[in-house]
């Protein structure tokens, strides 16, 4: 028990210093910053390549690590981060997530996607009390913390620029008007965060003895929960939250075992955002809705298509694609398909109803998953089994989330991101070894296992996705929720609860990330949890928001380009994720309303 | 006598939303000034381009003989333009001190800052009592005095005050007004303010602009405007229907 609860505390710690750069830069800057969160994985990377690599005494890298982080922390506010938070929080949140990517595979390149093994530089159990065991090494990540804290409470308290930053984060318009450098203070904020998150990350070597470049988001996104729970933008909690989690989870860990981690914080994030939604120090957030629609992605028109279009595309994509193409094409052709159906059904969600759900993989899971189990024990046809997989998709993942449709801003879709790594984790949990065998479409008797197939029912589907999708937003129901996206508060005046119709468009989408789940398991035959990413869900936002956020062919046409061509070209995976994440970036900034859109 | 502030034929936009349509506008030296105007006529607009928050699109603004047009707001709070912002925005969680020091941060005049610190005190000695309380939870009143002494931490020549009396209670309101004209009269600092009660501002005011749809329409001094027929109908904003 007792180690539990050092254990806590030392998780806690890293929490801590990763809650505190997350509140300290969100508080000047109202921007959540997922950037921040790649600086765990890169502390312990560098920490690893100066230590173990180069051979420098753990005193000098830690310094090193600090200063190449907090540059590089600047670097990013001055090329990514500024330019955007001028416009609106929730484009440069999206951005934020883009670089983050771009970090890890960055650091993956460069160091390798192994984990490293951390020499042991400080003893960690050479002291025992009673029943207790723990060592100079955490005796001195602890120390180092404490450290860290009083300074930069004397710092904020008595600093000129912490004054400012004080200042700055309790009004920024007031802040300005008398005469604070503003953006001094976020580059300062900025700088100060990346530090104390590369901190977090050595700490994180340290303590657990392996370094790995990609272990930062999911630390970081902890963190966050971290920082909602002790209350977002304020200091204290975040230094609060932060051990209460860690303290926490390692009771979680301990009763429940390793897999319920995530869980176990996506839990402790909703019950805070229900309970209490500014946390244990904080007062309400105060950050207003920011819908997508009509405020920055939805913005401008769309380019005018002539009307020879549509049955052109059919005609090529249905059938000139099938009659010449090669079965690598072919295969290429479905990845496409596939994820233009889970694009184009999420169009409702970030586009109408104005919600930026970071976590599809979620119910693009449970759809695989329904499906192939349905198939496997039930004996259901593939045809039977896709329904259901959209359904139980839609369902499941609805009611998981329903909690979340309260909150505002951010937090949703920080909140959904969380849904979509808790539903993976659950699968996990159910199901740890895969699938294997999953059977393949049939059509009276004959097996439909070849490329073009594959394509075909792809394609058929689509097809459909499309029409669907073109109704409802024709329909009373599409615009309502258009309405709610566009104004919550003008829907809500003349009696529309918002909460309701963005959870419908919710399990709308849900429902077509199901149906191409499925589509997926059927065609792999194979599936195990790894495959449902954070990546596979920024993979998602980006094909929407490429596209357009509002255009369901909009969707089709950013996965052409980010998965057909992407394979085509023959990119590695790790200069894919890049890739993604520029094209994120640059759509965000410089064409918000997708490559179709004119900007207005 | 030369104009301590001049706007000259400014146009400022919000997108493509035409908010200020070539307005001039002077104030001189230790004159208090008061903008009129309906809701929405660009009366806030106004006092941040001054404060340099907004850019503008064409035409000028000189500050004390000085073309402070591109100039950062920082600059201008340097060269001794002070804000008492809508709704007062005092830092509800640092004290009446910090807010204090707040309004004095261009300055690196150590010895200067804490004798302002003490008069401020002197001026205001409900602030003085409440020196470490935290400005959040000072009442309405209170935090409008704090906002004023907050302006004049910078040594300021001129402030700008957007309806520094709205929200407050009527005996306030005549309270809030006793002090600009106080300050004006003690400290010679010009005052150009926002207010919605047209009679109560040229009260104070020597002179007064009014604003609708973001263009001036009539300006004078207080006499003339107070007997201008004209003047309800604009102050409205009804003139621009007609
Ligand atoms: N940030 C902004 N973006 C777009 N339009 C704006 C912005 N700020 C103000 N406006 C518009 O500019 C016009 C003038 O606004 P302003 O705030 O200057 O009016 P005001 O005279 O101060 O009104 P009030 O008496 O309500 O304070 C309004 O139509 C307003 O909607
Ligand atoms: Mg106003």
């Amino acid at each position: 028990m007792l180690n539990t609860l050092i254990d806590g505390l030392l998780r806690g710690n890293v929490y801590a210093l990763g809650a505190v750069g997350i509140s300290l830069v969100f508080g000047v800057m109202n921007v959540v910053n997922f950037a921040q969160f790649s600086f765990f994985g890169l502390g312990a990377m560098l920490a690893w390549f100066f230590v173990a690599q180069e051979g420098l005494p753990f005193w000098l890298a830690l310094p090193l690590v600090l200063v190449i982080c907090g540059a590089l922390g600047l670097v990013i506010n001055i090329s990514v981060v500024r330019p955007l938070a001028k416009f609106l929080p929730l484009a440069a949140m999206l951005s934020t997530y883009a670089v983050s990517q771009i970090l890890d595979n960055v650091s993956q390149i460069s160091f390798g996607a192994q984990f490293r093994v951390f020499p042991q530089v400080l003893p960690t159990s050479n002291f025992h009390i009673g029943n207790m065991r723990f060592g100079t090494s955490d005796v001195v990540m602890l120390s180092i913390t404490a450290v860290v804290m009083v300074v930069m409470s004397l710092f904020l308290k008595y600093g000129k620029i912490g004054k400012a930053i004080r200042a700055t984060a309790q009004d920024q318009e007031a802040a300005l008007q008398m005469g604070i450098p503003v953006g001094l203070v976020q580059h300062v904020s900025f700088v100060i965060a990346s530090s104390l998150g590369g901190l977090a990350g050595v700490f994180i070597a340290l303590y657990i003895g392996v370094a790995n470049p990609t272990s930062g988001l999911d630390i970081g996104l902890t963190a966050f929960v971290a920082a909602t729970l002790g209350g977002l933008g304020s200091l204290v909690g975040g230094v609060i939250g932060g051990f209460v989690l860690g303290i926490l989870e390692a009771f979680g860990i301990y009763f429940f075992g390793d897999t319920s981690r995530e869980i176990i914080v996506f839990v402790i994030l909703i019950v805070v955002l229900i309970v209490r939604p500014g946390g244990l120090m904080g007062k309400v957030p105060l950050i207003s809705t920011e819908p997508l629609t009509g405020t920055f992605l939805g913005k401008g028109r769309p380019l005018r298509m002539p009307r020879w279009v549509w049955p052109a595309a059919f005609v090529v994509g249905g059938v000139v694609i099938p009659l010449v193409a090669s079965d690598y094409v072919l295969t290429t052709g479905t990845q496409v398909l596939i994820y233009a159906i889970i694009a184009a059904g999420f169009t409702v969600t970030a586009g109408q109803s104005g919600v930026l759900a970071l976590g599809q993989a979620g119910p693009i899971a449970i759809g695989a998953y329904t499906s192939a189990l349905v198939t496997m024990n039930l004996h259901f046809s593939f045809w039977a089994a896709l329904p259901v997989a959209g359904l139980s998709a839609a369902i499941i993942a609805s009611v998981l989330a329903s909690p979340i449709w309260g909150v505002k801003g951010h937090y949703i879709s920080i909140a959904t991101l969380g849904l979509g790594v808790a539903i993976v984790a659950i699968i996990q949990l159910l199901e740890p070894q895969g699938i294997y065998n999953i059977p393949v479409p049939q059509w009276f008797g004959t097996v439909l296992s070849t490329p073009i197939a594959y394509y075909l029912i792809d394609f058929g589907v689509l097809v459909i996705t499309l029409l669907v999708m073109w109704r409802i937003r024709r329909s009373h129901l599409g615009r309502v929720i258009s309405a709610v996206g566009s104004d919550e508060v003008a829907a809500l005046a003349s009696g529309v609860r918002g909460r309701n119709y963005k959870a419908l468009a919710f399990a709308i989408s849900a429902f077509f990330a199901g149906v191409g789940g499925s589509l997926l398991a059927h065609q792999y035959t194979y599936i195990d949890p790894t495959m449902f990413t954070m990546l596979m869900s920024l993979l998602v936002v980006t094909i929407v928001i490429m596209g357009g956020v509002s255009l369901p062919y909009g969707a089709v046409v950013g996965s052409i380009i980010l998965i057909g061509a992407m394979e085509l070209l023959r990119f590695t995976p790790e200069l894919r994720i890049i890739a993604y994440g520029l094209v994120l970036i640059l759509v965000v900034r410089f064409r918000p309303g997708g490559i179709l859109v004119r900007n207005s | 006598m030369t104009d301590l502030l001049a706007l000259d034929d400014v146009n400022v936009y919000y997108g493509p939303f035409h908010a200020l349509r070539g307005n001039t506008l002077t104030v001189g030296e230790g004159e208090i000034v008061s903008l009129l105007g309906g809701n929405a006529s660009g009366k806030s607009t106004t006092m941040k381009t001054i404060l340099g928050l907004i850019k503008v699109k064409s035409g000028t603004v000189h500050f004390a003989g000085e073309d402070v047009t591109h100039a950062s707001t920082r600059h201008r709070v340097k060269a001794g333009i002070a804000s008492v912002p809508e709704a007062r925005r005092v830092f509800p969680q640092m004290t009446v001190d910090e807010n204090l020091m707040a309004g004095a941060y261009t300055r690196s005049d150590r010895a200067g800052i804490a004798e302002d610190l003490e008069r401020m005190r002197d001026r205001f000695p409900r602030l003085a009592e409440r020196r470490r309380q935290e400005a959040g939870t000072l009442s309405g009143g209170e935090q409008q005095m704090l906002a004023f002494a907050r302006a004049l931490m910078s040594r300021p020549k001129l402030i700008c005050m957007d309806e520094p009396t709205m929200g407050l209670a009527p005996k306030l309101v005549d309270q809030v007004l006793d002090e600009i004209v106080r300050i004006n009269k003690e400290l010679g600092v010009a005052v150009l303010f926002v207010e919605q009660q047209a009679e109560l501002a040229l009260s104070i005011a020597s002179r007064g602009y009014v604003l609708a749809t973001g263009e001036i329409v009539l300006k004078g001094t207080s006499n003339e405007l107070l007997h201008n027929p004209q003047i309800q109908e604009a102050y409205l904003g009804k003139a621009t229907q007609a």
